[in-house]
Parts: structure tokens; C-alpha cells; sequence
């Protein structure tokens, strides 16, 4: 106990992961996987908690209110995206979930259920720890763009009270649409935003599943704002799931 | 040499396919008596009686007469309850064919093999009903007279002088297993008959003084007997085949028995029967189609009408091929075309008919025997006597079909126009020349309205000259004997002329009607060889036979299970009665209308029988039910099933054939795996196997360093495993098909960039570039795919482009348009594809050769084969094209294409 915790000591200040007392709750039924995430977790300083089906998983929620929870889709006893829903019922956590391949389906749903991110397996350390950091600034770079009126992300920079928006230090003229999902995209950067959100939020709730609409013109945005468009750095697709927008 | 000492190939043909027919049918044995009496019934229960301990025994139809003996044997056998059926107001019992065959017992008697089932039954004879139970694996035990066999019954008729009505094929006979002999000296039978134990008193009495009279008994008992002796002579034979116990036989016998269309031809075939059964010889009937000779004018006005004479014909014919024989039709001089035929098959007899016709016929036009006699060369000639009044049918009066009575009319109305031309004509011209004018009326009555309406025609017309033109006008007297001759003269000619021209008519409609046959069948083999399809093919013979037939067509198609499908030819579509297609099918025989097995049906269900199966059955339903009365018809019918039988055969062999292909490719495909995928497994998991062992097991001197480079190469390799697995999951799921496209369109820039994003990290290195042609970036064109899926195609085809090319080197990754389609390009700096090996490039499992590898200066590359194969699958069911060619980079570029859409969508609201 007293090694972990010198460990983790050792990494955060390694790492400058700013892990802090930030408690993970890990929700994963295959013991192999729990060990490998303890072990990562504590060596770059995080908290680990465990629980091996949904039932156990939500009283963990509900009993040591976790910063952070890492959710397998394909549970014993509940399906994650019923256990994703429950937590949405009543807590924030950031939730990240982790699915097999060939769960699309499932990983937007539990997306468009209030889930954070996701993860395929098999994953890298360095992936994993990426989306943590992301999920975990959530709620502070947030507050942090819609404070700060003007955000720079490579060459492109916004102007939320002008509503000016320049590439390469000049101006580029956007259609209200395509200015509302530019909006759309910078409110969670790094973070991926599902059809149906991005939908919701620029078109309205009557435009979901028209997803072509959104593709169009995200396309448009990417002729405006990339560099070369059919290799984007800062619009990125996620094929069968949403957009996101890297913002290093 | 010893050459006849043993079977020939054919012989053992013949034999194994009897063994085969004989597993798993019934076997049937006969008790066989001369006469009625001599106690075949009682025989059989007798032996009946004694295997109803070991076997099934169960009495289907037995007629004990009242006898009390045989009705004691009954004792406690089981009886089938009888059949009852109304006919002509009466109740009538007969056997229950369908209660035998679901009461399946081992061993069933039916008594009376000969006998005539009552209109209504499923089959017009029980001996038909004892075939589908021998067929359905049933025993029977059975009774026969010896009068009631096909090829004996004439004999029999000319030793008792009774006609019997009730006949069994000796092909039946022929197939028993057994045949049980139950003799009894006649006179204790007449014994017996006075006793009154065969009949009751008042009929035995007159039966005693009509058939069984002693003399009768005894030749029919000799009969009986030497009957029975052929048929043990055959076993023997046929023991002697199995057992290959074979003397020197004299070489074959082969044997001719020409026919005509004369009543008497029956009587040939069956001596022809037994004469080859006493040779052993095979033997075939041949009918000849004489050309046009007056002679053969004359066998047909003494045979009757044209019409007639056909279908007794095809009855001779069918007559002879049920009692084994093969027939062949020929055609031009009878004499010469038979002993040329005899001749070129080596034919050793001839069997022919003697004449009927008065001698002063025979030399006037010479006789057909004296010329085959001539011809006959190295050939015996036997000649049958043809005299038997009995089975001689009486001419119809009207002997042509067209000689209808107001054809007469139009004679005599052709005759009176003459007769007013030339009282015009009479004062111009001499009355030699208005001889002519009635020679001609003959000629234009004859061309016109037949043989009948001709004859009188002439005669009419002697008579008008006589009472018109030869004085004493207005009377039939004549003043001078000279116009006797005159009338006589005239009268020949125009017979001759008359009977000529209708010959010649008829002949020309006759090779009219085979011209449209020879047309019809060489239309349907045509339309029956374009294709190799089954589902075509069907319809276009349907179509073709329902054209033909002026009927409504269907095929009836039963696989294994048993289950009917009905493939319907054009039009309305007919009713299938699906027990007569069944019994068809089962027994191989045609069934419905117009046959004797279920004749009630509306339709003639004709099994389609290849070389080795059954392919279905045809049902034809005419639009007039006695079109099929016509044996002209019929055989055309039968022709054409067979030839559609033939060809749905090879279309079910070609295709049972590309089955079994597919079987081995795919079996091949699984070796392949099995030992592609068991070694890419392997060797990663070797890897990983080994670097943590060097961990786990690994002594104090090991380094962290050391530790994090063996941890590299487990990362390393298992993410190679996953690409692996990953790969068979994808192809497992493309393949069977539980892939469901959910295709969306895309701008094509995004297929391109959503791939480069997700496949960044290992593109690392190398430069990237990208075109995209303006035009389809100007006009927003989309392409309608699923993204995921799409994805993994750009992927995997960068990952080959990374495999193959230098390190560092350059990747093109470009779309531009091309016909209509968006084409999506990955180049290289590799060593390109070899053209030889450009096709096999997207097969499962192919691998670019280690010396193009080797070529590029890299490890041989790793990974299943698998990745171009997934990306062909997926463009394929995108409804693209995927293929490579040399790239401008030197390398090879790998292209696929996509139809586009031009987005709809206003881009500034």
C-alpha cells in the first residue's frame, strides 16, 4: 500500500500527469485486464478501484463517488450501456468505455447514453492514459472556452464575440451552420462527439439520423480550416461513430 | 480363344442392374396352372400357411369359390378388407392397393395376376397393382392360367377356341422370382369338375362340354408345362451368367420380324416372342413405311383407313416392345430396306407374315416375300401364316378420314359440272376428247377430296358419258359395242388415276406431318442445348412442349426429401394431381390421361427417366383430352419427354458437378487457412512466449533496460496477433454474409482522411501525399459507402503500400474521377506487382512472392494474405472494382472504384 502509493507519488511527479487524488473506478469482468489497468493506473499515480459486474459497479459509484470511470460494455450481469444509462441518472462521472471491435453500434449508443469516450480493445497505455487526461479536464476546459472569448488551436483561431474565425491569420467567411458546428466541436475538444450530438446541437433533435447532412458539411469546414483536407490534423473522423477535434 | 466362354461387358451391365433392382424390391412368386381347378389358389395358401410363423403374412384378395378346402386354409390369416366400388350401379370388390401398401406386411397374397380391375381402380390390370408392391419392397405370392400369358394366348385361343380378354406381359413373368407349377392329371380335374368342387353342378356341366374337354386339358397342360420348363431354362441361364459358368454358345442369334399395319402383325410378334425366347436370340420389329408403289397402295386399302391403320400399328409396336423387343422404323421399298437392314445388323432371321392376298394379285404386282426371299442373302427367312379370321377387324366402310359423305357431294357436283361443260363442247369436239374432260373431273376429285369420293367419281363418271354422250343419248343402253371398251378403258384409268394422286396426297401429308415432327424436335433440342441452366432450360422445353401440344405444361421436381416443386410453363397453369405425379415418379412410368393408371386425372404425367435417375415429372394437360388418343401424338410426346429428360439430366450433373468443384475449392481454402493461419499465429505467439519467459525467468543480471526491449517485442507482436485476428474476423463475417452494409454518403475526401487520421501513428516516417481531383472536390460528389468498412480498405491498403515500399519513402494516396465513378488510388515506391500474379493478387491467402519482397530490401512481409482479399470483398459488395497496376511512382498502385452521387444539398442555407 505504502509502495503504490510512494509509486504513484514518483510517476505524478515524473509524469506532471497532475493525477492528484483522482480515483479511478475500473468496471471490467476479465481479470487480466483489471491487473494490467491497477498496475498502469497506480504506476502514473491515479487511484484504482474494481468492481467485476454492473450491479457491484454502480453501489461503487454510488458509495466512493469516483473522479473517473472505466466501463467494459460486454458485462456479466447488466449490460454496460444500461449500467452507462443508471449512472447518467444521477452522477457526472466521466465515463470511458471499453468495447471489443466490431461493437460500433454499441459504442455510439453508450456514447449518445452520456458516456465520455471509449476505447477498442486491445489499447496501448499511451492511448488510454490520453483519454483519461481528456476526460478528466472536461469540465475545466470547458469552463475555459466559454470564458475566454478567442481560441487559438494551430492555425485556426476563433472569435466567439466578433464570431470571426481565421485561418493562417486570415479571415475565413463560415455559413451560420458551419459556425454553430465549429461551436459545436470546440465546446469538448479532443472529445468524440456522436452524429446524433453534433446533429442535436446544430440542426436540432428533428435532424437525427441525418447524418449525411453533418458529413457535408464538416467537409466544407475542412476545405476552409485544413491545410489539406483529405488528411486533416484538426477535424478528425471516427468512422461509424462521430468527429472530434484535436486540438494539439 | 475362348471368347464365348464368357459374358460380354453388357451381359454383366444387365445382370448387376438386375441384382441392383432386385435389393430392395419384393420378389413375386407365381403359381402357375394350365387350367382353372388344378388348385393354384390352395397351393399358395398352403405355402403361405407354412411361413406365417416366421414372416408378415397377410391375405390382400384371395377368391376361395366356395371350395371348402381352401377356405379352411384361410384359418387365422390376416385379411385385408376388400375395396368396394359402384360400377354401372352395381357394388363391385377388388383389391385395396393402398391399404397393402401402408399395411407393408412381408408377404402379401393377391390371388388372379390376370385380372381386369373395375373402371375407377388406380391401375386398369392387377398385374400392375402386384408391380407397385413388388416395388415397395413387398412379397407377393400370385396365380396364373396359362392362357392369360401374352405371348401363349393366341395358342391357347386356337386350341380351345375361346378368346381371353385378360392378358399379363411376359415381361411380369419373366421378373418372378419363381413360378410354381401346380399340375394335376387332367382326368382327375374332369374328376374333380363332376364332383363339382371346381364349379357348382349347373356349370360345370356346360363347361365340361366347351373348355374342358380332354383334349383341351392335355394340350394346355403341355403348354403349362413346356412354359414353365422356358422359364427355369432362363434361371438356369441367369445362374449360369452369375456364377460364370459358361459353355460355348453358338454366336448370337439375332432375330427380324417385320410388321405392317395389318391386323395380323400381333400374331407375328408374339410367334416372333417365342421363337427368340426358344433361340434366346434377341430380336427386334421392324414396320416399314413403304414408299409410293402401287403395291403397297394396296396393303392399305386392304387394311383400312389410313388413320386406323397407324394406331393398330403403334399398338403392334407397343405390343412387341412390351414383350421385349426393340423397334425400328424404316422406309422406301419394303423388301430392300428389311434385308439391307437384316443385313447391315447382322440379323441372322427374318420373320415375315404370309400373304392374304389372292394369287392373281401377287403376280400382277409381284410379292413382297419373293422379293425378300431373293434379297435375303446369307439370311433365313421365315414365313408365318397370316390366316386368322378371328382377330381381322371389319373394314370401316369410309376408309380415309377425309372422306367424309359431303365430299361424295362435291364428286357428283364436280362430275355434273363436267358432264354441262361437255354438252357444250359436243358439237366442237370428238367424243374421245370429252373422255378426257372426265379423266380430268376424276383427278381434280381425287387431289382434292380423297381415295372414296375419286373411286365414285369415276364410276359416276363413265355413267354420265354413257348416258349423256353414247347413243342412244338419255339411256344407259349402248347401240355400239365399241363404247364398252371405251367404258372400260376409261373406268381403269381413272381408278388408277384416282388411287395414285390420293396415294400421292397422302404420302405428301404424311411427309409433311414428319417434316413438322423432325422440325418441332430439332426446334426443342436447339432450345434445349443454348442452355446449361436448369430453371431455363425447363421453361424453354415447357414452353416449347406447350406450344407444340396446345397444352398447359408443368414440371414436377422432387428432391431428396421427397418434397414436390412444380416448375410451371407459360400460361394459366394447370392443376397438379400431386399422388398421380408421385406414382409416375415412383414407378417410372407415365400415369393420367390416356394411360391405364389413373386415367381419371386431367393431365398425362410423364416421368422424365435420364440414364441414371428419375429427373421429374412431366404433366401435360392438352386443351383437348382425346388429342392424346392420336399414337402420332403420343409418340411425338414421348420423344420429346425424353429428349427433355436428357438435357435436365446434364443440366443437373453439370450443375451437381460444379457443386462438387466448389466442395474441393473450398476444402482447399480450408487446408490453406489451417496451415496459413496456424503459422501466422504461431510464430507471433513464439515471439511473445519467448520475450516473457526471458522476463519471468530471467536472472538477476537482466536490465531494465533489457526488460523494457523484450516487453517492446511482446507489444510488438501481439499487436501483429490482433491485426491477424482481427483479419479472420473480418473475413469470417464478409463471408457468411452477417456483414449488413450501412452505407452513407461520404465526401471522398473523408474516406481518404478518416483513414490517414486512424492509421497516423504508423505512417510515421513516411511522406504522405494526397490529391484529390478538383472537379469532385468543386461539386461536393459523394460516395455511398459504409465508413467503417471503407476505412478498413484505405488501411489495409496503406498497410501494404508501408510493407512494400522503402522506408521513408513516398505514398500517394489519390481520388479523381473516371466514367462516372470515383476512383481511390494508393501508390507506392515498391517493387510493384508482376502482371503474372496482378489476378491472384485479391485471392485468399495470396502472398506477394519472397523475391519481390527480397527486392525491396525488407523482411520478407508478415501477415496472413488476408488484407487485399477483405478489401475485394468489401468493394465487391459495394458494387465496386478493385484492382492494381504499375504507378507513375515506380512502385504498384493499388485502385478501387466507387459509383458517385453529387450531393443534393444546399450547402449555404
Amino acid at each position: 500500500m505504502e509502495e503504490s502509493t510512494l509509486r504513484g507519488a514518483k510517476a505524478q511527479s515524473n509524469l506532471g500527469a497532475g493525477a492528484g487524488n483522482i480515483a479511478v473506478l475500473v468496471i471490467e469482468d476479465e481479470a487480466p485486464i483489471r491487473r494490467f489497468l491497477k498496475m498502469t493506473l497506480n504506476d502514473h499515480g491515479y487511484g484504482y478501484k474494481e468492481a467485476l459486474n454492473g450491479r457491484d459497479g454502480l453501489s461503487e459509484v454510488a458509495a466512493s463517488s469516483p473522479s473517473l470511470v472505466i466501463l467494459d460494455l460486454g458485462l456479466p450481469d447488466i449490460d454496460g450501456l444500461e449500467v452507462t444509462r443508471s449512472i447518467r441518472d444521477w452522477s457526472d462521472v466521466p465515463i470511458i468505455v471499453l468495447s471489443a471491435r466490431g461493437q460500433e453500434k454499441d459504442k455510439v449508443e453508450a456514447l449518445d447514453a452520456g458516456a465520455d469516450d471509449y476505447l477498442t480493445k486491445p489499447f496501448g497505455v499511451g492511448e488510454l492514459l490520453a483519454r483519461i487526461r481528456v476526460a478528466i479536464r472536461r469540465d475545466g476546459r470547458q469552463a475555459a472556452a466559454s470564458e475566454s472569448s478567442v481560441v487559438q488551436i494551430g492555425a485556426m483561431r476563433l472569435d466567439h464575440v466578433k464570431r470571426q474565425v481565421f485561418f493562417q491569420e486570415s479571415e475565413v467567411h463560415l455559413t451560420p451552420i458551419e459556425f454553430k458546428l465549429l461551436c459545436a466541436l470546440l465546446k469538448y475538444p479532443d472529445r468524440v462527439l456522436t452524429h446524433n450530438h453534433l446533429l442535436k446541437e446544430v440542426w436540432g433533435q428533428a435532424y437525427q439520423g441525418e447524418s449525411h447532412y453533418l458529413r457535408v458539411y464538416m467537409a466544407q469546414l475542412r476545405r476552409k480550416l485544413e491545410r489539406d483536407p483529405a488528411n486533416p490534423t484538426l477535424l478528425i473522423t471516427e468512422p461509424g461513430i462521430g468527429y472530434r477535434l484535436r486540438s494539439s | 480363344m475362348n471368347t464365348f466362354e464368357r459374358p460380354a461387358p453388357q451381359e454383366f451391365l444387365a445382370l448387376l442392374k438386375e441384382e441392383e433392382a432386385q435389393r430392395g424390391r419384393g420378389r413375386l412368386k407365381i403359381f402357375f396352372g394350365f387350367s382353372a381347378g388344378v388348385g393354384k389358389t390352395y397351393a399358395m395358401l398352403n405355402a403361405a400357411a407354412k411361413l406365417k410363423e416366421s414372416q408378415d403374412v397377410v391375405i390382400g384378395f384371395v377368391e376361395t369359390h366356395g371350395r371348402k378346402e381352401t377356405t379352411e386354409l384361410l384359418g387365422d390369416l390376416e385379411i385385408l378388407p376388400r375395396r368396394r366400388i359402384e360400377y354401372r350401379g352395381t357394388w363391385q370388390e377388388e383389391f385395396d392397393i393402398d391399404l397393402a401398401l401402408k399395411r407393408k406386411p412381408s408377404l402379401i397374397l393377391v390371388d388372379e395376376l390376370a385380372h381386369t380391375n373395375v373402371q375407377g381402380s388406380r391401375h386398369a390390370k392387377r398385374w400392375q397393382d402386384i408391380q407397385e408392391l413388388i416395388e415397395a419392397g413387398i412379397d407377393v405370392y400370385t396365380t396364373l392360367n396359362v392362357q392369360h400369358v401374352e405371348s401363349l394366348h393366341d395358342l391357347v385361343a386356337r386350341i380351345t377356341g375361346v378368346l381371353v380378354q385378360e392378358r399379363v406381359p411376359d415381361s411380369v413373368i419373366e421378373n418372378a422370382l419363381e413360378i410354381e407349377l401346380i399340375d394335376l392329371p387332367p382326368d382327375e380335374l374332369i374328376q374333380r369338375l363332376k364332383e363339382g368342387k371346381v364349379y357348382v353342378a349347373a356349370q360345370a356341366l356346360s363347361a365340361l362340354e366347351n373348355f374342358f374337354r380332354k383334349g383341351n386339358l392335355i394340350a394346355l397342360r403341355e403348354l403349362a408345362l413346356r412354359y414353365t420348363a422356358q422359364h427355369v431354362d432362363m434361371q438356369m441361364m441367369r445362374y449360369r451368367k452369375s456364377h460364370m459358368i459358361t459353355t460355348a454358345y453358338p454366336v448370337a442369334e439375332r432375330l427380324l420380324v417385320c410388321v405392317s399395319a395389318s391386323p395380323l402383325s400381333v400374331r407375328l410378334v408374339r410367334a416372333g416372342k417365342r421363337m427368340a425366347d426358344a433361340l434366346k436370340a434377341r430380336w427386334t420389329v421392324a414396320y416399314v413405311q413403304p414408299s409410293q408403289t402401287f403395291q403397297s397402295l394396296k396393303n392399305s386399302t386392304e387394311t383400312g383407313g389410313e388413320e386406323q391403320g397407324r394406331s393398330r400399328l403403334f399398338a403392334t409396336l407397343s405390343l412387341a416392345e412390351s414383350l421385349g423387343a426393340d423397334t425400328v422404323e424404316l422406309s422406301g421399298d419394303v423388301a430392300r430396306s428389311l434385308t439391307d437392314f437384316a443385313r447391315y445388323n447382322n440379323f441372322t432371321k427374318i420373320i415375315i407374315g404370309k400373304s392374304s392376298r389372292p394369287r392373281w394379285q401377287e403376280i400382277l404386282n409381284g410379292s413382297v416375300i419373293d422379293e425378300v426371299v431373293r434379297l435375303s442373302g446369307p439370311v433365313d427367312v421365315y414365313v408365318i401364316s397370316g390366316d386368322n379370321g378371328e382377330d381381322i377387324e371389319p373394314k370401316p366402310f369410309f376408309a380415309s378420314k377425309r372422306s367424309r359423305p359431303g365430299n361424295y357431294f362435291y364428286a357428283v357436283l364436280v362430275v355434273t359440272f363436267t358432264s354441262f361443260v361437255a354438252a357444250c363442247l359436243r358439237d366442237h369436239f370428238e367424243l374421245s376428247n370429252l373422255v378426257m374432260a372426265y379423266i380430268l373431273a376424276v383427278v381434280v376429285v381425287a387431289v382434292n377430296f380423297g381415295r372414296g369420293p375419286s373411286i365414285f367419281a369415276s364410276v359416276l363418271s363413265v355413267a354420265c358419258f354413257d348416258f349423256f354422250f353414247v347413243p342412244p343419248f338419255l339411256t344407259f343402253a349402248v347401240s355400239d359395242t365399241q363404247y364398252l371398251v371405251t367404258f372400260a378403258v376409261m373406268l381403269v384409268i381413272a381408278l388408277v388415276i384416282s388411287t395414285l394422286t390420293s396415294r400421292v396426297r397422302m404420302q405428301a401429308d404424311w411427309a409433311l406431318q414428319k417434316e413438322r415432327r423432325t422440325a418441332a424436335l430439332y426446334e426443342l433440342s436447339r432450345s434445349l442445348s443454348s442452355t446449361i441452366n436448369f430453371e431455363d432450360l425447363v421453361k424453354a422445353g415447357l414452353k416449347h412442349i406447350g406450344e407444340l401440344f396446345y397444352s398447359q405444361v408443368a414440371l414436377v421436381v422432387y428432391d431428396e426429401s421427397g418434397t414436390a416443386s412444380v416448375i410451371a410453363g407459360v400460361g394459366k397453369g394447370l392443376q397438379i394431381d400431386g399422388g398421380v405425379a408421385v406414382w409416375a415418379y415412383r414407378n417410372k412410368q407415365p400415369a393420367g390421361l390416356g394411360t391405364s393408371t389413373l386415367p381419371g386425372a386431367r393431365a398425362r404425367y410423364l416421368p422424365l427417366t435420364g440414364f441414371a435417375r428419375v429427373v421429374g415429372v412431366l404433366a401435360v394437360e392438352p386443351a383437348n383430352s382425346k388429342s392424346f388418343n392420336e399414337p402420332e401424338q403420343l409418340h411425338l410426346l414421348e420423344t420429346c419427354a425424353a429428349q427433355m429428360a436428357i438435357a435436365c439430366e446434364r443440366a443437373l450433373l453439370s450443375l451437381e458437378n460444379e457443386q462438387n468443384r466448389v466442395i474441393v475449392k473450398s476444402e482447399q481454402l480450408r487446408n490453406s487457412l489451417l496451415s496459413s493461419v496456424s503459422h501466422d499465429l504461431r510464430t507471433p505467439l513464439a515471439t511473445i512466449a519467448g520475450a516473457a519467459s526471458g522476463i519471468v525467468e530471467g536472472s538477476e543480471n537482466l536490465t531494465v533496460e533489457d526488460c523494457r526491449k523484450l516487453a517492446g517485442e511482446i507489444f510488438e507482436q501481439s499487436a501483429r496477433l490482433n491485426k491477424l485476428v482481427g483479419n479472420l474476423l473480418d473475413m469470417t463475417r464478409l463471408q457468411d454474409g452477417s456483414i449488413v452494409l450501412h452505407k452513407q454518403l461520404f465526401p471522398v475526401e473523408e474516406v481518404i482522411g478518416s483513414a490517414l487520421s486512424a492509421y497516423s501513428r504508423e505512417l510515421d516516417g513516411f511522406t504522405i501525399e494526397t490529391s484529390i481531383e478538383s472537379s469532385l472536390l468543386e461539386s461536393c460528389f459523394m460516395v455511398a459507402v459504409d465508413g467503417s468498412l471503407i476505412q478498413q480498405v484505405m488501411i489495409n491498403l496503406l498497410e501494404n503500400a508501408l510493407k512494400y515500399g522503402p522506408d521513408g519513402g513516398l505514398i500517394r494516396v489519390s481520388v479523381f474521377s473516371q466514367s462516372g465513378q470515383a476512383v481511390f488510388a494508393v501508390d507506392d515506391q515498391g517493387p510493384g506487382v508482376p502482371n503474372e500474379i496482378r489476378k491472384n493478387i485479391f485471392d485468399k491467402f495470396y502472398r506477394g512472392q519472397s523475391s519481390a519482397c527480397e527486392g525491396s530490401g525488407k523482411k520478407m512481409a508478415q501477415g496472413a494474405g488476408l488484407g487485399l482479399s477483405i478489401c475485394a470483398a468489401i468493394i465487391e459488395a459495394h458494387g465496386g472494382q478493385i484492382w492494381v497496376e504499375d504507378s507513375a511512382l515506380g512502385g504498384a498502385s493499388f485502385r478501387f472504384s466507387l459509383p458517385v452521387f453529387q450531393s443534393d444539398l444546399s450547402l449555404n442555407s
